[in-house]
């Protein structure tokens, strides 16, 4: 590998996604229908993708790693979702993708298993899905993933140093203008926190020259060609190291289509650029490893490489989002209980980006992208059909594991024990007060500690703070109306007659406290409290 | 520029949404500049808002005996004077015998009373088609005692008035389509009604449709050149009574519909979708305010569903009563099967309330933060009251965007492009 240092590299990853959307689901259908997806849909989708993009791509790919033998190399990310569409709806497309990967030239990279957004939420599920996403490379395409991309290229110094945590090496994110300011996104960096974990940067100029303008006739570069892109990439050499080209996968044929002549120019591309250029290709997993990082780079809210803001607000930017996405986290804890395989299923389906993408209000302003295969009308109507199969699932959760109610139980009973503690506490001072010569009213009772008045609360909301120690304590005041002396009557008409006095509660408090200390000196206190009343009064 | 418009109503005396838009247009024309409005109703009660224009109720004009100066009926005989055609009659069995005789001529009859004016109900009644044959007789003499460039005439009751107008006057008629025939009727369209709305639309220089949706309608069932048809969107006034603070002495939910409780407004989708909510949810109610003549079938139909417990009927609101409604209320559902344009949404998002429309309505043209469904589709229409009541994110979300989307909607803007119909008439006159 030593003769691949000081090189340059160019890196290729492409991502591969559909998400399972949802049927129509209405809200007369709670709790009764527990099926979810619109079958038809995804399965036409996924077939008209794999067809116009998955395999012809694949193929143009198997045809130049062989052609460029050793020299090209390539990366892909497939979700878990996506994985799990193939295996239903079109196999071949699995197969296809397991011959590029016994090329040996192909890295897949790991995420999150459902392309969720669980890395914004919920640290726990984030690293569980990851690894479901990591052992299912392995059973697949025989390879343990060592350089993570987040959902839609998400990423911060936190999810960094998680990912580090894990084993990662390396990372991808957005080479967004707001987090590199001056520096180039054409070098390799490193996390802040970790410096051992590398991190790429999306060269998004290149990145969406391909994805977004390519096919755009009113482009000035149209038609774009190989050769054309590849003295663009030859102008880099003079200032950058690494040209990072992350695109979605399925620019090739269903974005832009056939027609288009983008896989005339995918074909030509991998020659243009080693005979124009001297940069290598190169997968993330040996950038990391041949480059030196040039810097870290900070990144301290997480980043994406969506729409202008290159933010998170594509997912949840509006309330709809965030309603829908806490609700469904809300249901963690119960989910992470359940070992029913449908459950764990719909867990995994509903956690899918895309769910949230088609409730984004954003596409009033910034169009075409949101709109591309989403079923709904409108983000309202995204958000009413989710919320309505989220409320199914937790009536399902809800049903399939009642345990929640038995733990409700639980801290009801516990709850109770404590309340028994404090009411032994508390009869064993009244105890204490029975004995001293000074005894109150509960209910009446008013006057600090201190013997000055204070503005305090009405006394009965004073007088019983805690329900259930107020039948205690009213017994305790009708014990102590029996030696009924001077104070006691003082204190009952202060308290009938202003209502402005410390509460009973910390009175008692106070008088059981010093009952402690020495019974005469609460005498005193209680005596001048009352005497103090007695002038309020006057 | 001085217009002379043709309305029904004017408030306070509406019953409709005719009478909110003509004044709503006309209080917008009031805020431009150059541009001056007469104002005609059949009838003026003395107590209606002239600040902003000048009103003119033809109950008031005296029309017996008066001469009237044709200036342009025809090409080539301006300026010729015919004399006498309002022949005042005050017995009925005369007017019928003359009606007989006089339909080939040129002369008007119209039934005057002893100051020499004439009665007009101002309402829609039995008698409709005879208040607008006597609103046009007295048109044709305001316009010719008035001084104005043009004629603006607010639907089918107006048109035989503002075709009249235009015929002494010579000026250009411009007509205000706020609905047809066939939204009000369902398809079933009067012939009588059909011939007075198609008349106008032939004589008049430009229309106006309150929505694409009326466009076509003008376009497809009445045979008129789209090039003749242009669509300026209704607004509404902002709320001045914003204080309307009304506290529901109960803690359910509340489900609005207000309106006339006809075949047009589809109030039957309503008591369908509200049956499949409350099989579903119990701390729901259901309102349907307003009457009409499918109102005793909805009664019926609610107890025949079992949901009059649930389903309330308070009849016909005015004034602020309609704004307590909205501060009650919820949700605001408008299933309109054919809807021209229709304002009560817009009023509904101004008082915070989310409102699901009709897809068949104008306005589901212009609005974004409204649920828009087909008037049939119970089923959408069930799920999206149960998810407004449910989910309270998208409930919030309805009403903040709602109202700033509202606020966008101003009569001036609508004005300013009636305006400019105008002046694009009276450059090709």
């Amino acid at each position: 590998m030593s003769n691949l240092k000081n090189n340059k590299a160019i890196c290729l990853y492409f991502q591969v996604h559909q998400p399972f959307r949802l049927k129509r689901y209405r809200f007369f259908n709670l709790g009764s229908d527990h099926y979810y997806y619109d079958d038809f849909n995804n399965e036409s989708i996924m077939r008209k993708v794999a067809e116009k993009c998955y395999l012809p791509a694949n193929e143009v790919l198997l045809k130049l790693i062989s052609k460029h033998k050793d020299k090209f190399k390539v990366a892909f990310s497939i979700s878990g979702i996506a994985l799990n569409q193939f295996r239903l709806y079109a196999p071949e497309v699995l197969d296809s993708f397991k011959k590029l990967a016994e090329t040996g030239m192909v890295e897949f990279l790991g995420e999150t298993f459902s392309h969720s957004l669980a890395s914004l939420k919920n640290r726990e599920e984030f690293e569980n899905q990851v690894i479901r996403h990591s052992s299912m490379m392995k059973e697949f395409f025989g390879v343990d993933p060592v350089t993570f991309r987040n959902t839609e290229l998400i990423y911060s110094d936190e999810i960094g140093e998680w990912v580090s945590e894990m084993g990662f090496k390396a990372v991808l994110a957005e080479g967004a203008k707001h987090i590199l300011g001056w520096k180039s996104p054409n070098f390799l960096y490193c996390n802040a926190a970790n410096p051992r974990l590398k991190v790429l940067l999306r060269n998004f100029v290149l990145s969406d020259d391909i994805a977004f303008r390519f096919a755009n006739k009113d482009w000035s570069e149209w038609p774009l060609t190989a050769d054309k892109y590849a003295t663009w990439i030859k102008k880099l050499s003079t200032e950058g190291e690494l040209v990072n080209i992350f695109i979605d996968y399925e620019t090739f044929g269903e974005h832009n289509w056939k027609e288009t002549g983008i896989f005339d120019f995918l074909e030509h591309l991998p020659g243009a650029v080693m005979k124009k250029t001297p940069f290598k290709f190169m997968t993330p997993a040996e950038v990391a490893e041949n480059l030196q990082p040039v810097s870290a780079i900070n990144v301290n809210t997480p980043i994406s490489w969506a729409d202008e803001e290159r933010d998170v607000t594509a997912w949840m930017g509006n309330e709809l989002q965030v309603a829908a996405i806490d609700k469904l986290y809300s249901l963690y804890d119960r989910v992470k209980e359940c070992d029913d395989e449908s459950i764990k299923k719909n867990w995994d389906y509903l956690q899918t980006s895309d769910h949230f993408y088609y409730m984004a209000t954003k596409f009033f302003s910034d169009g075409v992208v949101h709109k591309y295969f989403n079923p709904y009308e409108s983000p309202y109507d995204a958000f009413l059909n989710y919320m309505n199969v989220l409320s199914d699932f937790e009536i399902l959760l809800k049903r399939a594991f009642p345990v929640h109610e038995e733990d409700k139980i639980q801290q009801l009973e516990w709850e109770l024990d404590i309340k028994e503690e404090k009411i032994k506490t508390l009869s064993k001072e009244i105890e204490k007060l029975k004995g001293t010569p000074v005894h109150r009213k509960g209910e009446a009772i008013s006057g600090s500690g201190g013997g000055k008045p204070k503005e305090t609360p009405p006394p009965e909301k004073a007088a019983a703070p805690k329900k259930e120690s107020k039948t205690k304590k009213e017994t305790a005041a009708s014990d102590a109306k029996k030696p009924v002396g001077k104070a006691v009557k003082a204190a009952a008409s202060s308290g009938k007659a202003t209502k402005t006095v410390a509460p009973s509660g910390s009175a008692k408090k106070t008088a059981a406290s010093e009952a402690k200390k020495s019974a005469g000196k609460a005498t005193k206190t209680a005596g001048s409290s009352g005497s103090a009343k007695k002038t309020l009064r006057k | 520029m001085r217009v002379l418009m043709f309305g029904w109503e004017f408030p306070p005396h509406i019953s409709g949404g005719l009478g909110t838009a003509s004044y709503g247009l006309t209080k917008g024309m009031a805020s431009l500049e150059n541009i001056e409005v007469l104002f005609v109703v059949p009838k003026a009660w003395g107590d209606e808002d002239q600040t902003i224009v000048r009103l003119i109720g033809a109950n008031r004009v005296p029309v017996a005996f008066k001469k009237i100066h044709f200036k342009g009926f025809k090409k080539g005989i301006e300026k010729i004077e015919i004399f006498s055609k309002v022949i005042p009659y005050t017995d009925p069995e005369d007017f019928w015998k003359k009606a007989g005789e006089e339909i080939a001529g040129y002369k008007l009859l119209v039934k005057t009373n002893s100051q020499g004016t004439v009665d007009f109900s101002g309402r829609y009644g039995s008698n409709l088609m005879e208040e607008i044959y006597k609103y046009s007789v007295v048109a044709s003499v305001i316009a010719a005692e008035n001084e104005f460039d043009i004629i603006h005439a607010h639907d089918w009751l107006a048109y035989p008035a503002g075709i009249a107008a235009m015929q002494i006057s010579g000026k250009p008629l411009v007509i205000h389509v706020h609905a047809t025939d066939f939204d009000r009727s369902g398809g079933n369209v009067n012939p009588d009604v059909y011939k007075i709305e198609k008349e106008g639309m032939d004589a008049a220089s430009k229309i106006i449709t309150v929505s694409n949706l009326t466009r076509n309608i003008v376009v497809n069932r009445y045979g008129i050149d789209p090039s003749k048809v242009e669509t300026v969107y209704n607004a509404v006034e902002p709320l001045d009574n914003e204080d309307i603070h009304f506290e529901k002495g109960f803690n359910e939910k509340v489900v609005t519909f207000l309106g006339r409780i006809t075949l047009q407004k589809g109030p039957e989708y309503f008591i369908e979708a509200a049956y499949k909510v409350l099989q579903r949810m119990g701390n729901v109610r259901f309102v349907m305010a307003g009457s009409g003549d499918m109102m005793e079938r909805m009664i019926r139909r609610a107890a025949a569903l079992k949901i009059t417990d649930r389903f309330h009927f308070p009849g016909f609101l005015r004034g602020d009563d309609v704004f307590r409604m909205l501060a009650m209320s919820d949700v605001y559902v408008m299933p309109s099967v054919s809807e021209p344009f229709g304002i009560s949404p817009l009023e509904a998002m101004q008082s915070n309330v989310p409102v699901i429309i009709s897809k068949q309505s104008g306005v589901a043209e212009i609005l974004t933060h409204a649920v828009k469904l087909d008037f049939w589709d119970i089923d959408a229409m069930s799920d999206a009251i149960y998810g407004i009541l449910n989910y309270p994110a998208l409930s919030s979300l309805f009403i903040k965007n709602g109202k700033e989307e509202v606020i966008r909607l101003k009569w001036e803007n609508s004005a300013r492009y009636v305006k400019e119909i105008y002046e694009e008439v009276l450059l090709n006159n």
